[in-house]
């Protein structure tokens, strides 16, 4: 099996006495509130989906990653995992405890190592290419705290799931991949439910390997897409109708999206490698927003990493196309644009909002059904 | 190997014919530099030198309580 990254699969989960008595009293110890997205890092660093990190970046470690895409060790690493904090909102400093609660429940105990000052326009130009404070990515790095707190974590109590009978650890996926007997798995990232695209581009990795690790997203979204709940149901109904079961597993993963493009694509990678994935399948635009990302640059940004060990999957932009009655893109297919139906996520949203459903060379029955009997497909 | 002082990178000499011909052949690659092509090639058979996990690395009770979540979720038989 594919070791995990840094060659350590990381367990940050505290057990024993000491867990008991500082999860629900946090006693002298100082205590931060964290919101989603951190609690959400803390949470995927204890469950080793961020090996080999320990904890919140320190200051080489943030440096390396910001100027050579590199933790300190030289180990690939693309987007800076850190603790900003507002200043004069944690009275503890290096060298002491403290508590990182999360809606009203000690999370975590983190030892502060270090702490160091973030200049937002550097952090946003080296990760996301600007500065542009209409980039989502950007805007919330404006909204951070100055000050940066870096040390190794211990969890306490873990985040909420919203979906935990689909919540698989890197601990769990890796036995089930060795039980099912799977020396190869390519995993697919998602934020939409399936359209026949995705399926076709799914079911052609899966031709080339063992198995197939549809891996969706959930958590923080922007207003107008597909609510997560209706993201699993559809993916449930086209597993159920049309992939061999013993080939597929689906499973959550809680994590914010930076819309880092090219960077995100190389974080998203490691996670999956984590999960014990051997390939990935990355798209046109991977993890990209507007127009701040060339369409491809998530794919080329690969060739520089030789020591990463999980294999990309690069796919084109698929479509339908009528003339040669299959899913095609512009590689093996001639015909004109009247002839195309394309399978543009904005466009499905649209169909549905109108109160149609997708045509079946864009959509299978059983997830338009889905998606239309949903209440509320879209977040609000 | 001689080190420069600068933590971050130290200096290898190879051969001069060596270094002429990586010279000529990352030209229009994307490779800016014969260093950063010399690293490039490192990291790649360092990584692949590296021992595979063999999946020992769960204890049999541990391994057992896993195997017993993904029974009760549905994702073993």
């Amino acid at each position: 099996m594919i070791n995990p990254h840094g060659g350590e699969l990381i367990d940050r989960n505290m057990e024993g006495p000491a867990r008991e008595r500082l999860a629900v009293d946090p006693q002298d110890i100082p205590v931060f509130d964290i919101d989603n997205d951190i609690a959400s890092d803390l949470q995927n660093i204890a469950d080793g989906n961020y090996s080999p990190l320990t904890g919140f970046m320190t200051r080489n470690d943030y440096d390396n990653v910001l100027e050579h895409m590199r933790l300190e060790n030289d180990v690939p690493w693309t987007i800076p995992i850190i603790l900003p904090v507002p200043e004069g909102a944690v009275s503890a400093g290096e060298g002491d405890d403290l508590i990182l609660r999360h809606n009203g429940r000690n999370m975590a105990v983190m030892k502060i190592e270090e702490e160091f000052e973030l200049d937002p326009a550097r952090h946003s130009q080296a990760v996301f290419g600007t500065t542009d404070p209409e980039h989502p990515g950007v805007a919330v790095v404006n909204e951070y705290g100055k000050r940066v707190l870096g040390g190794e974590i211990w969890l306490l109590n873990e985040m909420e799931s919203p979906f935990p009978t689909y919540h698989l650890k890197p601990a769990e996926t890796r036995v089930l991949f060795q039980e099912r007997g799977w020396e190869t798995v390519v995993a697919f990232q998602t934020r939409n439910p399936p359209h026949v695209g995705h399926e076709y581009l799914q079911k052609t990795a899966l031709t080339m390997t063992d198995g197939l690790l549809i891996n969706p997203v959930i958590g923080r979204k922007k207003q107008g897409d597909f609510t997560d709940r209706v993201i699993l149901d559809s993916y449930d109904a086209l597993i159920d109708h049309y992939y061999p079961k013993d080939r597929v597993v689906l499973s959550t993963l809680q994590m914010v999206m930076r819309y880092a493009g090219p960077r995100e694509a190389i974080h998203h990678s490691i996670i999956r490698k984590n999960f014990g994935c051997t390939h990935f399948i990355v798209g046109r635009d991977h993890a990209g927003v507007g127009n701040y990302y060339e369409p491809f640059a998530a794919q080329e940004i690969f060739s520089e990493f030789a020591d990463l060990e999980i294999k990309p999957f690069f796919f084109r932009s698929f479509k339908y196309c009528h003339a040669c009655m299959s899913v095609v893109n512009e590689k093996t297919c001639p015909h004109p644009d009247e002839k195309i139906t394309n399978f543009a996520g904005t466009m499905v949203r649209k169909i549905v909002n109108e109160g149609a459903i997708p045509p079946p060379e864009m959509m299978r029955a059983e997830v338009a059904e889905v998606i239309k009997a949903a209440e509320v497909p879209f977040v609000q | 190997m001689t080190d420069n002082g600068d933590k971050k990178y130290s200096t290898i000499s190879i051969p001069k014919p060596l270094f002429d011909k990586i010279k000529g052949r990352i030209d229009g690659t994307g490779f800016n530099s014969v260093s950063s092509y010399v690293t490039y090639v490192l990291r790649q058979v360092i990584s692949q030198d590296e021992p595979k996990d063999e999946g020992d690395v769960f204890s049999k009770e541990d391994e057992e309580k896993i195997k017993e979540r993904l029974r009760s979720l549905g994702y073993l038989d």
